[in-house]
């Protein structure tokens, strides 16, 4: 004889310790077992591409700090090169190979919070969190060295930069790079074979690859379920096709591969960091670009690697100050799309966790 | 025959964290003890130069969010521009810089300091004599590096810590 | 119940003196507790933990008790508000009744009960009646989620831990918990490493101690069962948690690490730190370890501990039967092989959770 039973709705969000931002997910459970998942966002809409036609192309810079505000110079950095795609600027080699020193930089930052936040999501009580934090407070340091701004940096321009970097900023990252290894190998040796955590993450929350190339998953989330797909080595944009680096990728797409993934990455990150300080020339900084740019009729798509995946910028221009059109390609929205299929099944803790792994920012999911 | 999850990963955790007991923390007692910003740190309020200032309003027509408003009048025995209101909104201002990176006769600098919050709304608005520098509001080096040299060195948390690793 | 040969006075007197005392030692030392986890788990994590309160933050508990009881009290509107009154209340008072049988000094209890050890553990099954009175009477699906995921998980982990502990009683003889303090010129961790390690697993997953916080999960539930909970009504739970954490490592004491005994410093110190030592490890493992989820967590009652607490209890049995002058030094050895060899074995059979359910 079998008790009858009803599932019921729960709602988790959009004000909640664990989401990343404000999202909204209503769920069907049946007992702990999730039968049905309604993603429900938007409550950071803030109309960024309507914006973008009121601003001028420079003083747009500042609003991409805010899409994915934990990688701002990512954002800044897809931005600047499709205005330079579309108005064919040629931007001085010494602002190439800084940029992608502070690109792999932020990336690394990135990364650190998002794997200190999937385990403070396992259970870990901040521990994972707090040491992540201390690596991401030298990266930061840097940058507020270097921008003057801690967060949300407005640091790139239209044919390089704004400001050259101090004497201080090389001398401090060489030591910063000599330091990051040995702590990323004490939170391999903290979590990474920790019984309760493989316990926890592996199998949990599969992705498979042909579901993640039909929903146009980019980033880590591609990656780890064995998909070599890197914009940096297939579409090369800056100076990236003369460093030497690997892909690294996964074979399950569960959170456990999504993790070490994502952790392999901040060690290949520090690696073109090396190879991008020997080689640094010295020269200009930025191209002699007017402070009111009026790009040529036309429209241009320009994508980066950036840590969350494949971001892209379209701008359409009708030879005026500011855009006429811009809308932004954001990985985190793609990426989520997916949740359905890698929840159903699973249980409420789980679906946290794998909400957790696949790493989105709301400011970039609602623009 | 091999041997898994028999708690080998979860002695090496407990190992990692008993040896960060030892180790100094890393957090300063603010605010007895206050560390060195950056020298272009953008901070909280706008200063301007009234000597140098011509009343182009570049600053105003780059500014993104409109915080900067001007009102100028016509001088015509020095052919120039006086200013007659400049009104500075810190509460709309996003801290970006473009103003202070687009004045052409570098007159407009940001503030130093971080710790200016005001009680009411209506005190982050500053006209015109508010705006200069004072004691309390230095300048900072963003876009000035006369002004950075002069500013004490930044502290670094690469720096701070030596761990024997 | 009969009174120590030496005690001056009738029996009301020693009654009120050991009422007083443990319930000054309990509020005493859960706020040192607290703040031992306050700071060492801080200090683990490299930042300082409260130092603004008293020196070294040493008042930080009693700001935390002040501000609490200065708190409104909420009652949800459609809640049960009887139940929801007194859920904290019968979650509290157990924790009190526990210390009644756990020797400070020798005979130095407020009853020298004969059955000491099942006193403790039936008391000590009350607790979760109130939480799930908390999370019944909240009228919050995630109250109730919390609360029901608890009690599921409070039964299965009674049988490990009662098995583990009877073990202790065969090698000690006695079900009173002075004798079996008595009875230690060996501490009884060395002779029953088995036992020890299931006491101290079941004991945290009882408690809710990481890494068996489901319950009250912050990532998750928002701090399930209590979460309609705020003043008085709180601190109660509060102090229900850590008055519990206190009570696991006294009884861990007097089992397994020989209660008050010790040379030099006076008796009743030994106990207090190694209860304190006790507890620390608890800290150390929270703030090391990720959190299981509710189906391992069954597993790990059912398919790991109480097997290895049958094997346990029958090897133990096999050997105060048939080997009695082996005892002790000849057993510590045999029983910490055969410690490692159940533990590995049981590792590499033991599947964990059921998976994906097919919907």
């Amino acid at each position: 004889m079998t008790l009858k039973t009803e599932p019921f709705m729960l709602n988790i969000g959009p004000v909640h310790p664990s989401t990343h931002g404000v999202f909204r997910l209503r769920t069907t459970l049946d007992g702990e077992v999730i039968i049905d998942i309604e993603p429900i966002f938007g409550y950071l809409h803030r109309g960024v591409e309507k914006l973008a036609e009121e601003r001028t192309y420079t003083g747009f810079i500042p609003l991409t700090d805010r899409l994915d505000y934990l990688a701002s110079m990512s954002n800044n950095l897809g931005y600047v090169i499709a205005v330079e795609k579309l108005a064919r600027i040629k931007v001085p080699e010494r602002a190439e190979y800084l940029r992608v020193i502070i690109a792999e930089l932020q990336g690394i930052a990135s990364h650190l919070i998002a794997v200190g936040a999937f385990l403070n999501d396992c259970g870990a009580f901040f521990t994972p969190f707090l040491y992540m934090f201390r690596e991401r407070e030298k990266i930061v340091d840097l940058f507020e060295m270097v921008s003057g701004q801690r967060l949300l940096y407005n640091y790139m321009r239209i044919g390089g930069f704004a400001q050259d970097v101090p004497d201080e900023f090389l001398p401090a990252l060489d030591k910063f790079v000599r330091q990051m290894p040995g702590f990323i190998d004490e939170y391999d040796r903290f979590l990474a074979e920790n019984e309760i955590l493989l316990a926890r993450a592996k199998g949990v929350g599969i992705l498979t690859r042909e579901m993640a190339i039909d929903i146009c998953a980019s980033g880590p989330v591609l990656r780890a379920s064995g998909v070599k797909w890197d914009i940096r080595k297939v579409d090369p944009y800056s100076v990236y096709d003369r460093f030497e680096f690997d892909i690294p990728i996964g074979s399950v797409d569960d959170c456990y591969d999504r993790y070490r993934v994502r952790v392999e990455e901040m060690r290949q990150s520090l690696r073109i960091i090396k190879q991008a300080m020997e080689q640094i020339p010295p020269g200009e900084i930025r191209a002699k670009v007017p402070h009111l740019v009026r790009p040529p009729v036309g429209e241009a798509y320009a994508h980066t690697e950036a840590p969350k995946g494949e971001l892209g910028f379209y701008l359409v221009s009708d030879n005026s100050i500011a855009p006429y059109r811009c809308h932004i390609r954001a990985p985190s929205l793609m990426n989520l799309t997916a949740l359905r299929d890698m929840m159903i099944g699973w249980k409420v803790q789980d679906a946290i966790i794998i909400f957790g792994s696949i790493d989105i920012t709301m400011g970039e999911v609602d623009r | 025959m091999q041997f898994e999850r028999y708690g080998k990963g979860i002695a090496k955790g407990l190992r990692v964290t008993i040896t960060h007991l030892f180790r100094h923390p890393i957090t300063a007692q603010y605010p007895e003890q206050r560390l060195n910003t950056s020298r272009r740190i953008r901070g909280n309020e706008l200063i301007w130069d009234n000597i140098k200032c011509t009343g182009c309003s570049t600053c105003a027509k780059s500014c993104p969010q409109g915080a900067i408003k001007i009102i100028t009048a016509v001088n015509p025995e020095e052919n120039k521009y006086t200013v007659e209101k400049i009104d500075v909104d810190t509460g709309y201002c996003i801290q970006c810089g473009l103003c202070v990176e687009v004045c052409p006769y570098g007159a407009l600098f940001m503030g130093y300091a971080y710790e200016r919050a005001q009680y009411r709304r209506n005190d982050l608005v500053q006209i015109n004599e508010g705006l200069l520098a004072s004691a309390e509001k230095r300048p900072s080096g963003y876009m000035h590096p006369d002004i950075a040299k002069e500013l004490p060195r930044q502290t670094l948390l690469v720096e701070r810590i030596n761990e024997d690793k | 119940m009969m009174l120590p040969a030496d005690w001056p006075g009738g029996f009301w007197w020693h009654w009120l003196v050991f009422t007083v005392i443990i319930i000054a030692f309990v509020l005493t030392l859960v706020m040192g507790l607290i703040w031992i986890e306050r700071r060492g788990m801080a200090r683990m994590q490299a930042r300082l933990g409260p130092n603004r309160v008293g020196p070294f933050g040493l008042l930080q508990p009693v700001a935390d008790a002040i501000k609490v009881l200065l708190k409104e009290d909420i009652t949800p509107a459609r809640g049960d508000k009887i139940v929801h009154l007194l859920a904290p209340i019968t979650a509290f008072f157990p924790v009190l009744m526990i210390f009644a049988v756990v020797p400070f000094q020798n005979g130095a209890l407020l009853a020298d009960l004969d059955v000491g050890v099942l006193y403790v553990i039936a008391i000590s099954s009350i607790s979760a009646i109130g939480v799930l009175m908390a999370g019944w009477g909240s009228n919050n699906k995630y109250s109730l989620l919390g609360a029901m995921r608890s009690v599921a998980a409070v039964v299965s982990y009674e049988i490990p831990l009662v098995l583990s502990v009877v073990g202790v009683v065969l090698i000690a003889g006695s079900l009173s918990m002075n004798q079996i303090v008595l009875a230690q010129n060996v501490p009884f961790i060395l002779l029953q490493p088995l036992g020890f390690l299931i006491f101290f697993i079941g004991g945290c997953a009882e408690i809710n101690r990481s890494p068996f916080d489901l319950f009250e999960a912050d990532s998750e539930l928002t701090a399930g069962f209590h979460t309609e909970y705020s003043g008085m009504k709180f601190a109660m739970f509060y102090l229900t948690e850590y008055g519990e954490a206190l009570a696991l490592s006294a009884i861990i004491t007097t089992l397994f690490l020989s209660g008050w005994k010790g040379p030099l410093l006076a008796p009743w110190l030994w106990f207090v730190l190694k209860t304190i030592t006790v507890f620390f490890i608890m800290v150390w493992t929270r703030t090391t370890l990720p959190r299981v989820r509710i189906d391992q967590l069954m597993a790990l009652s059912w398919k790991f501990l109480f097997p290895l607490a049958l094997i346990n209890l029958f090897i133990t049995a096999i050997e105060v039967l048939v080997w009695p002058e082996a005892l002790p030094w000849t057993m510590i050895p045999v029983n910490i092989a055969i410690m490692a060899v159940l533990v590995l074995l049981w590792s590499k059979f033991f599947k964990l959770g059921w998976g994906r359910v097919a919907v």
